[in-house]
Parts: C-alpha cells; sequence; structure tokens
C-alpha cells in the first residue's frame, strides 16, 4: 500500500512532447510508471517512446481509462491544462509547472476541492511510491521501498533528507513534495490523514519552510488526529522577513510565516524538529522502535483484555444459561400448576355433577 | 513586486477609486509649483517601499507654496529604514471627520481572496487585528461568483452605519476588489480610507502588491519597478533565472534548490559561521547559470568562501562541475572554493574539478564545516 499513486495508476502527461515532458515521461517510464497517454494539443496521433498522443484530455481518458495527470506546460497555459484535467474525470493531477499566479491558484483551489478531484502542486517535484510508480520529476536511485511517509514543501531538500534515509536503511512508502506556492493543492493535513490511513506507513516526515501557517495547522491535526510517529524539519532559520527565498511561498510577512513559531508548534506538540537535517533518520529511528514498543505493549493488553473478555463471556454465557434454565423451570411448574387447579377444579365439578346425579336419583328413588 | 502610493493610485483612479489630486515630483522647486497651482494646503509625502512613512518624518503637511518647497527639501534624500527617498507626491490635503480601513489579500489559510474592513483605520492592520480583532470585519470571496453588491454593502455598513455613506462605501469595496482582481494582486489596500466634512470617501494612501508570478499578464507593469529600490545584484540574479537574497555574512552559499539553499544557510548558522547569501541556481542548471551565479557572489565584497551545495536528482553534477571549471577560468576567484556534490554523474564531476585541484565531498555536512573553517581562518 501506499498514498495517492500505486501499482493502479494510469498516467497521461500534458505536455508530453514538450522540453520536460518528453525528458520526465522517459524517467518516470523507466522507473515502471505506467504512462497511458500524452496529451499535446496539435500533435493528435503521434507517438512518444510508444506511449500515443491525444489532442485532448477528454479523449485520452476515454480512451485509455486514465486516472491520473501530470502537467509538464508553462506557467502561462498550466491553469487552462488543470482545469481541462478536472473535467476529464482525471481523479489526481500532479502539477510540475511553476509560476502560476496565486489567485489563479483560489479558482483551481476552490473548483476542483467541489470537484472531489486532488491537485498535488502547482511548483512540485510531484509524488513517488517506491516500486510502485514515479509521478514527478524526483531522482529514483535515492529512494527505496519501506515504512517511511515523506510529505514535503521542497524539492531537493526532500531529496537530500530521503536519501539519508536511505542509507541509514529507512525506506518510503510514499514521498510527496506538496509544493512551494502560497496555494497549493494538498497540503501537509491531507498526506498526515492519509499516511495515517495507509497500513504500509509506519512514520511521518514532514518537511517545512517558513512562509504562511501549514505547519502550526499540521501540529494542531497531528496532535489530535495521527498516531503514528512524526518527525519534522524547519528550513530557514537564518531568512530575512520580508524575501522570498526562492519559492513564492517562502516568505516571513509581518509577524507570520517564522521557523521559530513552526518549530515551536511542532514542539508543543510532541513532535521532534531535527536541528540539521541528518539528525531525521536517527529521529525517526528512535521514534519508530518507541512506537513499535507501544503498539506491542498495546496489543499484549488487547490480548489480555480479550482473553478476560471471553471467560467473562464464558461466565455471563453461564449466567444466561441458569437464568433461561430458570425460567423455563418456572414456566414448566407454573404450567403444571395450572394444569393441577384446572384438573382439580374439573374433578371437583364432576365430583359435584355426580353428588347431584345421585342425589337426583336417589330422590327418584 | 511592490509599488509606490503613487503608482497604486494611478491603478485605483482608472477602477473609478476616489484619489485626491496629486503629483510625483524629485525637487523641491516643482513642489512648490503644484502647491501654487492646486491654490490648497498640500501633503508632501515620501515615496519608498517601507511602512510607517509618517511616524518616520515622511509625510508633511503644508499650508503655504513655502512650506511645500520646505518640507519637500526636507524629505528628498531622507534614509528611512535603509531606503533613500527619491521622490515625493504632492498631493492635495484633506480634512478628516473619520478613518477607516479597506483591503483585500490572497489568503492562504482560507484559500480565497479575503477583504477586511475596520473602522479603526490610519493604523497597521496587523496591530488592530492583535489587539482589538472586533474591530474587524472579514469576508472571503467566493472565487466562481465574485464579490456581490449584498456582500460589499454588508462590510461597508460596519464601518458605516448610516446608510447612505455604508452605499458610497459599498461602491469603493467593489472597485477596490475590482482593481485588485485586474491587477493580479496579492494585496491591494486603502489606509486610510477618509470620510470628509462634506461625507465624501477619499483614498488617502493606497499599497497595491503585485504577484510577481502574474507579471506575465501585464507586461506594462514591469515600467512601474523601482530601479532604485531593488537591490541590483537581485535584480541581475533574476536576469539568469536565478534567485539571490543578500545577507550580512561572509561565507557565499550556492545550491540548487529553494529549500535545500535554506536548509544550507541554516546549516552554516549551526556550525557557527555566517551565510553571506541566499541562492538557488534551479533544477536545470547550466555552466551559463552557474558562471553568473559565481560572478554576483563574487560582487559581494564580504565574501571570504564560496560554498557549493549541488544535490545532483534532474541537475546533472558534471554540468554543474564544467560551469565551476568555465567560472574559475574566467572570474579568477580571489576566494576559496569549497564543494559537496553528490547524485547523478557525481563521479564524473568530480573528475572534473581535479583539473581545479578542487576536491569534493559528498556530505552537506562536511562541507559546510569547511566553508565554516575557512571563514573563521580567514577573519
Amino acid at each position: 500500500m501506499a498514498i495517492y499513486v500505486d501499482k493502479k495508476t494510469r498516467v497521461i502527461v500534458q505536455g508530453i512532447t514538450g522540453r520536460d515532458g518528453s525528458f520526465h515521461s522517459r524517467q518516470m517510464l523507466d522507473y515502471g510508471t505506467n504512462i497511458v497517454a500524452g496529451v499535446t494539443p496539435g500533435k493528435g496521433g503521434s507517438e512518444i517512446y510508444g506511449v500515443p498522443v491525444f489532442d485532448s484530455m477528454a479523449e485520452a481518458v476515454e480512451k485509455t481509462k486514465a486516472n491520473t495527470s501530470i502537467i509538464f506546460v508553462p506557467p502561462m497555459f498550466a491553469v487552462d491544462a488543470i482545469f481541462e484535467a478536472a473535467r476529464s474525470g482525471i481523479s489526481l493531477i500532479v502539477c510540475i509547472s511553476e509560476g502560476i499566479p496565486a489567485i489563479d491558484m483560489v479558482k483551481v483551489y476552490n473548483y476542483l476541492k467541489e470537484k472531489g478531484v486532488r491537485l498535488i502542486g502547482p511548483n512540485c517535484p510531484g509524488i513517488i511510491s517506491p516500486g510502485m510508480s514515479k509521478v514527478g520529476i524526483l531522482p529514483a536511485q535515492i529512494f527505496a521501498k519501506g515504512p517511511i511517509g515523506v510529505v514535503s514543501r521542497s524539492g531537493t531538500l526532500t531529496y537530500e533528507i530521503v536519501h539519508n534515509l536511505t542509507i541509514k536503511g529507512l525506506g518510503q512508502s510514499t514521498c510527496i513534495g506538496i509544493g512551494g506556492d502560497p496555494i497549493i493543492g494538498t497540503n501537509f493535513i491531507d498526506c498526515l490523514e492519509a499516511f495515517e490511513n495507509d497500513p504500509a506507513t509506519k512514520g511521518i516526515v514532514l518537511i517545512g519552510e517558513i512562509g504562511g501557517s501549514d505547519e502550526e495547522m499540521a501540529a494542531e491535526y497531528i496532535k489530535r488526529n495521527v498516531t503514528k510517529p512524526v518527525v519534522g524539519f524547519i528550513a530557514g532559520q537564518t531568512a530575512p522577513p520580508g524575501k522570498r527565498m526562492g519559492h513564492a511561498g517562502a516568505i516571513i510577512s509581518g509577524a507570520s510565516g517564522l521557523a521559530e513559531d513552526k518549530i515551536r508548534a511542532f514542539n508543543e506538540v510532541g513532535i521532534p524538529v531535527a536541528e540539521i537535517p541528518s539528525q531525521i533518520s536517527d529521529l525517526m529511528a528512535e521514534k519508530l522502535a518507541e512506537y513499535q514498543k507501544k503498539l506491542a505493549r498495546k496489543k499484549a493488553i488487547v490480548k489480555s483484555k480479550k482473553k478476560t473478555k471471553k471467560t467473562a463471556k464464558k461466565k455471563t454465557a453461564k449466567k444466561v444459561v441458569k437464568k433461561k434454565a430458570k425460567k423455563a423451570i418456572k414456566r414448566v411448574t407454573k404450567k403444571t400448576a395450572k394444569k393441577k387447579t384446572v384438573s382439580r377444579k374439573l374433578v371437583r365439578k364432576r365430583a359435584e355433577r355426580k353428588t347431584t346425579a345421585l342425589r337426583k336419583s336417589g330422590r327418584r328413588k | 513586486m511592490k509599488i509606490h502610493e503613487y503608482q497604486a493610485k494611478e491603478i485605483f483612479g482608472k477602477y473609478g477609486l476616489p484619489i485626491p489630486k496629486g503629483e510625483v515630483v524629485t525637487t523641491p522647486d516643482e513642489a512648490r509649483n503644484i502647491a501654487v497651482r492646486y491654490e490648497k494646503p498640500v501633503m508632501i509625502k515620501a515615496q519608498v517601499h517601507v511602512g510607517g512613512r509618517g511616524k518616520a518624518g515622511g509625510i508633511k503637511y503644508c499650508k503655504e507654496p513655502d512650506d511645500a518647497f520646505f518640507a519637500a527639501q526636507e524629505i528628498l534624500g531622507m534614509d528611512i529604514k535603509g531606503l533613500i527617498v527619491k521622490k515625493v507626491l504632492v498631493t492635495e490635503a484633506v480634512d478628516i471627520k473619520s478613518e477607516a480601513y479597506v483591503g483585500v489579500i490572497v489568503d492562504r489559510v482560507t484559500k480565497r481572496n479575503v477583504i477586511m474592513v475596520s473602522p479603526a483605520g490610519g493604523i497597521d492592520i496587523e496591530e488592530v487585528a492583535a489587539k482589538t480583532p472586533e474591530k474587524i470585519m472579514k469576508l472571503g470571496v467566493d472565487p466562481l461568483l465574485g464579490l456581490l453588491p449584498y456582500e460589499a454593502l454588508k462590510l461597508a455598513r460596519f464601518v458605516y452605519p448610516d446608510i447612505k455613506i455604508a452605499r458610497s462605501a459599498g461602491g469603493v469595496i467593489r472597485k477596490l476588489y475590482d482593481a485588485f482582481v485586474h491587477s493580479d494582486a496579492s494585496l491591494a489596500e486603502i489606509n486610510p480610507l477618509v470620510l470628509n466634512n462634506q461625507d465624501d470617501l477619499v483614498a488617502l494612501d493606497a499599497k497595491i502588491n503585485l504577484d510577481d508570478s502574474a507579471l506575465f499578464r501585464h507586461p506594462d507593469y514591469e515600467n512601474l519597478r523601482d530601479l532604485d529600490a531593488e537591490d541590483p545584484a537581485e535584480m541581475e540574479a533574476k536576469r539568469n533565472d536565478l534567485s539571490y537574497v543578500k545577507l550580512n555574512g561572509n561565507i557565499g552559499c550556492c545550491v540548487n534548490g529553494a529549500g535545500l539553499a535554506m536548509a544550507t544557510m541554516d546549516l552554516v548558522k549551526h556550525f557557527g559561521g555566517e551565510p553571506a547569501n541566499f541562492l538557488d541556481i534551479g533544477g536545470s542548471s547550466s555552466p551559463e547559470k552557474v558562471l553568473a551565479a559565481m560572478k554576483i557572489i563574487l560582487n559581494d565584497p564580504n565574501v571570504v568562501v564560496i560554498l557549493f551545495n549541488i544535490f545532483g536528482g534532474i541537475t546533472r553534477c558534471d554540468d554543474v562541475a564544467n560551469g565551476m571549471v568555465w567560472a574559475v577560468e574566467k572570474l579568477n576567484p580571489r576566494v576559496p572554493i569549497v564543494v559537496r556534490l553528490t547524485g547523478t554523474n557525481e563521479d564524473k564531476a568530480k573528475k572534473i574539478l581535479e583539473k581545479l585541484d578542487l576536491s569534493a565531498t559528498s556530505s552537506m555536512e562536511d562541507v559546510v564545516k569547511m566553508a565554516v573553517n575557512e571563514a573563521r581562518s580567514v577573519v
């Protein structure tokens, strides 16, 4: 199991004939991703790497039964591409394009939410479920299959951290880059919920950065809803206020978006935050061991509870039987009692009748 | 992108918002001439990209044209929070009965355009929100329907109980929202929105932040950029498709990816050093980009060592290495370079770097420690 993408993922690449689109399609195919179609308006009917190219998403989805799309088109066309994908019957859209206006994303976000279509990104490296499917531009060689779910607002920083996890023997269930823009389709909380419900995920690494308050909200969510261990990292502790640090969303504005507030929010709900990237794997290993122990203890408790429950059930069952038996006896005795009384009455009546009859006959005589 | 008050007022004017008459000048004489022409008291307002101009002495009321001359003389050249005033706006003074706040932002939390109004105008809205949140009314606009007239009226009535004034304030809010949407802003605000003695509304101040990502739709906005207010190194970086922010330290950083670049700065600080900059050379790093990056870093006189941190994924390490060889030959850097390369084509890259007598490490921590030591040995 994994989240959002797996063996069943059937991908359409929007912008498959472009420079980035074709390059990464090759990479994804090599990884084993099931790319069933490409879409480039005007190039329908052609083929690339044996993948059929269509003019429109509607046609591509109809012909190939795809369920996922990945977008590589320039930012000025990306919004249109997202809407087209959303209306084609696709359930997951991964948008790699960087530079979509925030005001456009407001429309996209709310429309997709109503439609029930998931968008990952924009301005993101995509998503990979190691050993199953890669829908994105992440370098496949650093990932390994395993129990850790990774969610991050960044690209290369994620690779750095995943690389380290893999070296330390902590493979990943799914790694998802949610994107560096201020308004993105899938946020930390969505991924946390999915990881919590994914049996293959045993621990979660959350990589945040300055800007906005998604990390604070994630901390609050974890406190209430996540039982699996979470380890955090926040980039940008040395970033100056008011400056965009590469990502459109990575900006401290006024008193909001500070790294220290995010770290505090995590610490307050008991989530350890690594000071340096390489610490993450150690913290995770520690937390996992703790969690496994806790789970084992819980299991033991549950088992013993089950036992006591069983014996309790037996006892109650006995009681029930006894009660039933008593009731049955009562009923029977009552019945027989009734019968007896009835018969006594009858006997009496008969006797009376006899005696009167005898008297009558005696008078006659 | 930040723009000046006078530029924001021009945009507001186009959408029919009530703007006081005004002109922007660069000399005291021009300021006096305008005051003479207006035959009215005027305000002289510093045009710089920072808040709190009034408190810093950058806004002055002038009853007579001569006052305007002296006020302009005083304000032009003034240093406000590190920015030198080069232009002032001369605008007719307005009598003030009450001051309100009206603003629109793209809200990251609700993922909607949010309009905020408050009868407590003239002060920083963040301060109002922190101290007296009950004085603010917010509305998340339905992105598909847009702002509806009754919603605007409801917001207006929160500020102006009088229905007549509220109706015209509702109009102001709708026009502001139009201006915000059509200019693809990330913020548009009127603070204060003034009610004068004739019960007319006037946008006394104006602020618009434009979304850099939307500038492709507004090629004309490029003219609004104040090159004096922008860091030349940051502009140079932008031209080369790099992302650069200058900091105060002495370790020049060159990294691929924004998150990794931030983490590298943090790690420098963690090991006791001070980063000189944030620099993201981006995903597909051509040798040209590496050259441009190195040039920008070397232009900072504080830099005593250059730290490369490259995680090769899509970025190929050998591309970066080739760029470095080229840049070193061309620029002959005055400072040592420490390199971390790992990932795609790492071995090739390390071979290439042997030409420079540069040894590259694979560990981010090691290279940062090396840079910090280098910086220490110089200081």
